[in-house]
């Protein structure tokens, strides 16, 4: 993880089109400078960021689903649980699923375990639309390859 | 057995916090009810999933917004019904 750049997700672990799941690995950095504010003396991984993991874990997931033609934004959190903290160093299994493709939207169901034990977990919406411009779509591709999008999905249409 | 427009206006009405009584078959999603676009992926995912049908609703914004299409056709609850009885009428047949 590089949390200042956001770069929440090291390594696509699996990727599995057929059943629409996900599973991602990011290693929390033992020193960032969130932590000196969050908190002083008493370093934890935010849970937005917590919530941002499982979103980007989950948006991998929509973006290969679309062939990288179309990009997942945000839209809503639903149910989130923030089940226990989080620290400096700790290695996070973060997992996602699409429950529901709809017509410009897509619903996902995400959560992070750390040492078998799930940490968080939430429903998002996720709103999908043309890539705004070509540089963030070659930049989520070069990303894709640096965490290791498995060769045979589909990356280039 | 409950109408098209009965199983939208419940979960509109669940969906939004709108009350049940006040959604008409004439409203409009979003000029009266005040249906903003977040809200309206929420019913369609409602919708999608009692009817077992995928809204279109890339084709119906697409539309509109080439002139080809009004919102009242697709946003006004008895327009909007229809449009779902053709969807549901189309993957039976």
């Amino acid at each position: 993880m590089r949390l200042e750049y956001f770069q929440l997700i090291d390594r696509i672990v699996d990727l599995d089109l057929a059943k629409s799941t996900i599973r991602c690995e990011a290693k929390v950095p033992t020193t960032s400078t969130i932590f000196e504010g969050h908190f002083p003396g008493y370093p934890l991984m935010p849970g937005v960021l917590l919530i941002e993991t499982m979103a980007q874990t989950a948006g991998w997931l929509v973006v290969a689903a679309n062939r990288f033609e179309r990009m997942p934004f945000l839209a809503a959190v639903k149910e989130a649980k923030l089940r226990t903290f989080v620290m400096p160093g700790q290695t996070l299994d973060a997992t996602g699923e699409i429950k529901h493709e709809g017509s410009g939207y897509a619903i996902a169901a995400a959560a992070i375990a750390a040492g078998g034990k799930t940490v968080c977990d939430a429903t998002l919406t996720f709103r999908i639309v043309p890539f705004p411009n070509a540089e963030m779509n070659e930049q989520m591709r070069a990303r894709a390859i640096e965490i290791g999008y498995p060769m045979g999905a589909p990356a280039d249409g | 057995m409950s109408s098209t427009f009965d199983t939208i206006a419940n979960i509109i009405a669940e969906t939004c916090d709108i009350p049940r009584e006040s959604i008409k078959p004439e409203s409009h999603a979003i000029n009266d009810l005040g249906i903003d676009s977040l809200d309206f992926l929420d019913i369609a995912f409602a919708i999608d999933k009692a009817f077992g049908i995928k809204l279109p609703l890339e084709q119906w914004t697409q539309e509109v917004n080439d002139g080809k299409a009004s919102t009242d056709q697709y946003f006004v609850l008895k327009n909007l019904s229809a449009r779902i009885d053709e969807l549901v009428a189309a993957k039976g047949a």
